[in-house]
């Protein structure tokens, strides 16, 4: 008797606590922030920690968003996998509404899972992985990094639209960087069907004279090179170029796109592109913010942090746009609020990637690297 | 068939034969004399190509700005003369000690050698790529041809042409090449009637150097850049070229380099250049099973 009467109390204050579970949840906005905090990944996520208090310190200092604090939720995978399916599962089980993580790509993809099944958005400041956001596996998954082959389509996409180049050479010194860029190059322009690539090739790094593959350039008539690799191929390259008068517009990686290149290259390195990251502190949020860091932390801020200020600063501009924390809602606002950010104004296209964020086309003009308009 | 195409290879690979055989010319050389196969010429390259990075820095620093050839030939004589020491000294030190252990003790200390030069100029200079000046100036004669064969390559071939024809000279009608043939012969018997076998060695050591200095010039002003690691690749190319032609030949150095670099030239431009080093090196195999002895080489019999 005494037994049951216990047994119907115990439940009885479970079904009370779980009635009262979300009406709690309901006071505060709980943001979780997760990636590598000990360990020795850990400076790649503890700027990610730094920038999501700083935000959230603010924005509670003005009050909250509509009118609920926002409650920081820490979690540290050591950018292990196995470890970010655990700090996943204690997130959702402890009513997360929305989480600024994971730092790398593989504790991120691991994560994922576990939080599409419970319906909560994800934005990571680093994954650069591709096909987190372009395999369209995981629409709960937002990023304010570019993905890896964004530059290389960047340069494609230069080529075909700007330049209007019709007959693209792809080459490449044999690397994973530079093949790399290179795959990715000759994938984004055979796809976009605007250029055909007349000539994709691996060339000797190191070797004395490129001739031959110049001769062939000239021979297939290209009208605009994509080279992916580092500057003292690039500058051999353009210089063997030059002697034989060959003028092809030349699009390099951010491998080239430095002063290394600029010495070697000289006189050659004139008109050549450059993808490259985009320049970020000429935002006005951007400055402010370093600033502040600088004063309360007395360094200056680390690897992702630009980065994870944005994803934040985007994720508590979504809650209030959405007006709650309700998972459609606050997809439908990452993708149509513009918000000023750490790294420029952003909003998130279909697959998830911030708009607006990543890679420029640099020019050398007068022996500088300037930005294509 | 695409004949200008085709042309244009051909000019391309018979320069770039040009540039390997001008490095393969010295190796062959000291080879020839020695039977020693000196891993570190490629290093004497970098080290004359360096020096005269340093040269016409200091020339244009103290304002001394003729663009004409003057600054070449200036480079390169300082070059030669600090490539010779280098070469000379290197003898010395590292083959002179070994010259009656067995055959594969000097032949590790020339590997030795070059890592110990290679590491060297990267210490006391830079690993990073430098910016090497053009200092072949562009001759308006070449200008209707520069499609095919630029100034400087032109400057390559002539300087190659004539080097081969000087050491052939040199080795068949002097006094000093007939001292160098009899130590080649027997170093015993050359001792015997009177031949100084030590200078002769080590006159064929700075003839190496000489010659390795002066592609050195040339071959960095054509890339337009320079760093510790380039004597690598060049001496690989040149070992290739001189045992394609028959190591120890002075016409089969050039020979074994046009080959190559036609090869290489002909299956980068119709296949991949991708595979080019697989093409020079694929070529080597098959010559060396056809001809053991190299294009030109006489099959020596061994003494048993």
């Amino acid at each position: 008797m005494q037994k049951t009467t216990l047994g119907h109390l115990v439940a009885a204050a479970l079904v009370a606590t779980l009635i009262s579970a979300p009406a709690l949840a309901a006071d505060t906005i709980k943001l979780g922030v997760a990636g590598p905090h000990t360990g020795d990944l850990a400076p790649y996520g503890l700027p990610s920690k730094d920038a999501a208090e700083m935000v959230v310190a603010e924005i509670n200092a003005k009050g909250g968003i509509n009118g609920k604090k926002v409650e920081l939720m820490v979690g540290d995978d050591q950018c292990k996998p196995e470890l970010a399916t655990n700090v996943a599962t204690k997130l959702v089980s402890e009513g997360v509404n929305i989480v600024i993580g994971h730092v790398c790509s593989g504790a991120t993809k691991a994560a994922l899972g576990i939080y599409k099944g419970a319906k909560i958005i994800a934005i990571s400041p680093s994954a650069t992985n591709p096909p987190l956001t372009k395999g369209g596996e995981y629409p709960n998954f937002y990023r304010t990094i570019a993905p890896d082959d964004d530059q290389a389509m960047l340069a494609a996409a230069f080529a075909t639209d700007k330049l209007n180049a019709k007959k693209v050479a792809v080459l490449h010194d044999k690397g994973d960087y530079g093949k790399g860029f290179a795959d990715f190059a000759k994938e984004a322009i055979e796809k976009g069907g605007k250029a055909k690539v007349v000539m994709y090739e691996g060339i000797q790094p190191g070797a004395m004279d490129y001739s031959a593959v110049i001769q062939k350039l000239n021979k297939e008539k290209a009208d605009v090179l994509v080279f992916g690799g580092y500057h003292p191929e690039a500058s051999k390259l353009l210089s063997q170029m030059n002697k034989k008068k060959i003028k092809v517009a030349f699009i390099g990686p951010d491998g080239i796109k430095g002063d290394g290149f600029l010495k070697i290259a000289g006189k050659d390195a004139e008109g050549v592109y450059a993808t490259g990251p985009m320049d970020v502190s000429k935002y006005p949020l951007n400055g402010k913010v370093r600033e502040a860091y600088k004063a309360k932390y007395g360094k200056e801020p680390g690897t992702f942090f630009d980065q994870a200020y944005a994803a934040t600063v985007a994720a508590l501009n979504a809650v209030k746009v959405a007006g709650g924390t309700d998972y459609d809602a606050l997809g439908k606002a990452l993708k149509s609020s513009e918000v000023e950010t750490t790294v420029g104004k952003i909003k998130f296209n279909a697959k998830g990637d911030a708009e607006g964020v990543g890679f420029a086309v640099y020019q050398v003009k007068n022996g500088a690297f300037a930005e294509v308009k | 068939m695409d004949f200008e195409y085709l042309f244009e290879l051909l000019c391309g690979g018979v320069v770039k034969g040009s540039i390997y055989a001008l490095i393969a010319l010295g190796y062959t050389m000291v080879y020839g004399i020695i039977q020693l196969i000196n891993f570190a010429h490629g290093e004497i390259y970098m080290v004359g190509a360096f020096v005269a990075l340093i040269i016409t820095g200091i020339l244009t620093l103290s304002g001394y700005s003729d663009s004409g050839l003057s600054v070449l030939v200036l480079a390169a004589v300082i070059a030669v003369i600090y490539a010779a020491a280098y070469g000379y000294t290197l003898e010395k030190i590292a083959y002179r000690p070994l010259r009656n252990a067995p055959r594969l003790s000097p032949l590790i200390s020339a590997i030795g050698a070059s890592i110990f030069l290679m590491n060297y100029v990267q210490l006391v200079q830079t690993p990073d790529f430098l910016p090497f000046p053009e200092l072949v100036p562009e001759f308006e004669f070449m200008e209707p041809v520069s499609r095919f064969v630029s100034s400087v390559d032109m400057v390559i071939l002539v300087v190659t042409a004539l080097t081969m024809v000087a050491l052939t000279v040199l080795i068949k009608y002097t006094k000093i090449g007939k001292a160098m043939r009899a130590t080649q012969q027997d170093m015993v018997m050359a001792r015997l009637v009177g031949i100084n076998v030590d200078r002769v060695i080590s006159a064929t050591f700075i003839i190496g150097s000489v010659l390795a200095a002066i592609a050195g010039v040339l071959i960095a002003s054509r890339t337009g850049q320079i760093n510790s690691a380039i004597g690598f690749m060049a001496g690989i190319k040149a070992f290739t070229a001189a045992v394609l032609g028959g190591i120890g030949n002075i016409p089969g150095a050039v020979l074994g380099a046009m080959v190559l670099g036609i090869a290489e030239t002909f299956g980068a431009g119709y296949i991949s250049s991708a595979y080019e080093d697989v093409f020079a090196f694929g070529l080597l195999v098959l010559i060396l099973i056809l001809r053991p002895a190299g294009l030109l080489g006489k099959a020596v019999k061994q003494k048993v």
